[in-house]
């Protein structure tokens, strides 16, 4: 091979390569979600042009610079609510939230829930490093029992949440659980998340080995994802309330697809409804 | 660079006839007329009617409102809907406002073109729910975090309500920026008669779209009044925006060059702009030997004590604000070399626009603070003696 050879990233024409190198550390599972992501991207089908992300604040939300698509980096746990605006007020485009677990599921659970409820048609990719990275390791609300962070010095005694669990008794159409190992699996759920009429959700596990790995002495990013290889158990169509997550490293992990179901989603709602009570007077949007 | 556009209202958000009508009903027909067609809201009293008129009305004019989680929700949401193309409004009054205070930083920094209408009540805290205050007036100026500059908007009357909301939305398009509509218990619930006019009669401008192609547009690359362009969502612009530190590619820029272009950017896009924004009413300044300076509800009240004192032969005039912030500095400098002094009725007693008028005429003249905690409207009497003093 000689030298001057020509790489070409498969996935490059999806990536604000003019921002490169990113600020994610080597190790951190965020990348790999990108790359997935930029291939469903690529695979689902959707003109790209009509694809927008929303992020929020911390590592993952950054996401949302790095990727060449319409892209706003909104505040922190607030990208649902902006998605919200976006989706209603546009209805024909595809709009994807990525943030990280601390962001949606801590400062943003309210927004989190209610567009769960309101079964709105985005699609929400939540990656679950179990830590507020960003701002040097603190607890999340996702941090198992006995994780060690630096405001739980002494390990943590809350409960944590079963993010699965919770979004789908909100009322998501789709939710998933995937791994930063799991790269063929998780594009295509992307790809069915970014199709799905209503509120798709993927959870996925990733390693942050700068801070949650290394301070809670769980070894190397390559430790992680052989541990997600050894025991994860694909469980498609899994109960979500058997799914949580409450120790540090428990023996077995359910991921896979636990819901995929068909409802109207918002403005699929709305628009009945609203025909139905106004007649003609109404005036339909979005169609 | 993009123009600024103007055109004339779309015939189906406006209610073209004479109306009996309360303030908070008025500003919600303005906002139709000025073509808002997305508002996100949280229910708060007294402000609720605004958004409770909004969700009857926009089903058949064509458009959505969605009642958020809180107000921490609606002001971002609104944004959304603002960024997808659409005029978008929130509306709220003190609690909500104060919930909000992180979005308006974040509207500053975007460069969102939005209205947030505040139906002031007494504070702090949960306050007066119900009763009149106008202590938020500081607090949009400089509630949030960082450098930036917004305009703010206060109306008297119901028609008023109705006319200037259509200016907040103009000038929020104008100069991407958030605009409040700086309403008070009294004016959004007073009823008195509204007349709104056909629709080809009322001058709205238009998004400033820009008109480069993708490969050429830059978010942030400001025009020659330091307004940038305002991208198309959903047709390959594939812009970013953040509300980190940014260049005018969107991109974020953590150092002290890019924060010392954009803050004075933010800062001197309303300055520097401010004669265009200016709006204010005046009633016998010439000649006067003091002059009452008010807005909103406390302007209207002091007409009455202006009335009383010049039957007792005082020369007395009014300057009313309309436009609160930018606040019109030369022009009561101006006033202030002419004066025996500038009174100032506001509901707060901290005295929220008193204080700049101090500021701005540097001990000219006599600055007279006529204070109210608010829950009621001034007793015109005690205008009338701050008056007669500042007279002597």
């Amino acid at each position: 091979m000689s030298a001057d050879a020509k790489y070409e990233n498969p996935v490059e024409e999806f990536l604000r390569t003019d921002r490169l190198p990113h600020v994610w550390c080597s190790g951190c599972g965020i990348g790999t979600t990108v790359n997935c992501f930029a291939r469903a991207v690529k695979d689902c089908g959707i003109p790209l042009e009509e694809i927008a992300v929303v992020s929020g604040i911390g590592c993952t939300g950054r996401v949302a610079g790095y990727l060449k698509l319409d892209s706003v980096h909104t505040t922190h746990g607030r990208a649902i609510a902006f998605a919200t605006g976006l989706k209603l007020a546009k209805p024909d485009m595809h709009v994807v939230v990525y943030s990280g677990d601390g962001d949606l599921s801590g400062i943003g659970g309210n927004h989190l829930i209610h567009a769960a409820r309101r079964n709105l048609d985005i699609t929400v990719i939540l990656v679950n490093n179990l830590t507020y990275a960003m701002t040097g390791g603190q607890v999340t609300p996702t941090a198992p029992h006995e994780s060690i962070a630096t405001t739980t010095p002494y390990g943590v005694f809350e409960d944590n949440f079963n993010l699965p669990y919770l979004v789908a008794a909100c009322g998501a159409s789709y939710v998933a659980r995937w791994t930063a190992y799991h790269v063929v699996q998780l594009k295509k759920a992307m790809v069915e998340a970014l199709n799905k009429k209503g509120f798709s959700f993927i959870e996925i596990l990733a390693p942050c080995p700068t801070i949650y790995l290394r301070r809670n002495k769980l070894g190397a990013a390559t430790d992680e994802l052989k541990y997600y290889k050894e025991h994860c158990v694909i469980q498609n169509g899994a109960d979500p309330k058997d799914v949580g997550i409450d120790l540090l490293r428990p023996d077995k992990i359910i991921i896979g697809k636990f819901v995929d179901i068909d409802k109207p989603d918002y403005i699929t709602a709305m628009n009945e409804h609203l025909s139905k009570k106004l007649g003609d007077k109404y005036v339909p949007w979005g169609v | 660079m993009a123009e600024i556009r103007y055109t004339t209202a779309d015939p189906k958000g406006v209610l073209t006839g004479v109306h009996y009508m309360d303030g908070n009903h008025a500003a919600c027909e303005g906002a139709l007329a000025a073509g808002c067609r997305f508002a996100a809201g949280y229910p708060i009293t007294p402000s609720t009617e605004v958004v409770e008129r909004f969700a009857a009305r926009i089903p058949t004019v064509g458009g959505v409102f969605i009642q958020m989680e809180d107000e921490i929700a609606s002001s971002i949401c609104l944004q959304g809907g603002a960024w997808a193309g659409l005029k978008a409004m929130t509306v709220t009054s003190g609690p909500g406002l104060s919930l909000m205070m992180e979005h308006i930083s974040l509207a500053a920094c975007l460069e969102t073109p939005c209205v947030f209408v505040d139906v002031q009540r007494g504070g702090p805290s949960t306050g007066l729910p119900t009763l009149p205050g106008q202590a938020d007036m500081q607090q949009v100026r400089w509630g949030a975090h960082g450098d930036y500059e917004i305009i703010a908007i206060a109306p008297s009357t119901v028609q008023e309500c109705f006319d200037f909301i259509i200016d907040a939305f103009n000038l929020a398009e104008m100069f991407r920026v958030p605009v409040f509509f700086m309403m008070d218990e009294c004016v959004g619930h007073m009823t008195e008669k509204l007349v709104i006019p056909k629709a080809e009669e009322i001058k709205v401008v238009e998004r400033r779209f820009t008109t480069k192609p993708p490969e050429e547009y830059l978010p942030y690359k400001p025009d020659e009044d330091l307004v940038p362009e305002f991208p198309y969502v959903g047709k390959g612009y594939k812009f970013h925006v953040t509300g980190l530190t940014h260049d005018e590619r969107g991109y974020p820029v953590i150092n002290a060059e890019a924060q010392h272009e954009m803050c004075w950017r933010l800062v001197n896009k309303i300055k520097k702009n401010a004669p265009k924004i200016w709006k204010y009413e005046e009633d016998q300044v010439e000649g006067a030997d003091v002059v009452v300076l008010s807005y909103g509800i406390s302007a209207r009240v002091s007409i009455k004590a202006i009335e009383m004192a010049r039957e007792k032969g005082v020369k007395v005039g009014l300057m009313r604000l309309i436009t609160v912030w930018p606040f019109p500095s030369p022009r009561v400098k101006e006033i202030a070399s002419n004066v025996k002094a500038i009174v100032v009725p506001e509901l707060n007693i901290r005295g929220q626009v008193a204080r700049e008028v101090e500021r701005v005429t540097a001990g000219t003249t006599n600055v007279v603070r006529v204070p109210h905690a608010g829950g009621t409207v001034h007793d015109p009497e005690v205008i009338l003696e701050a008056i007669m003093e500042a007279a002597k």
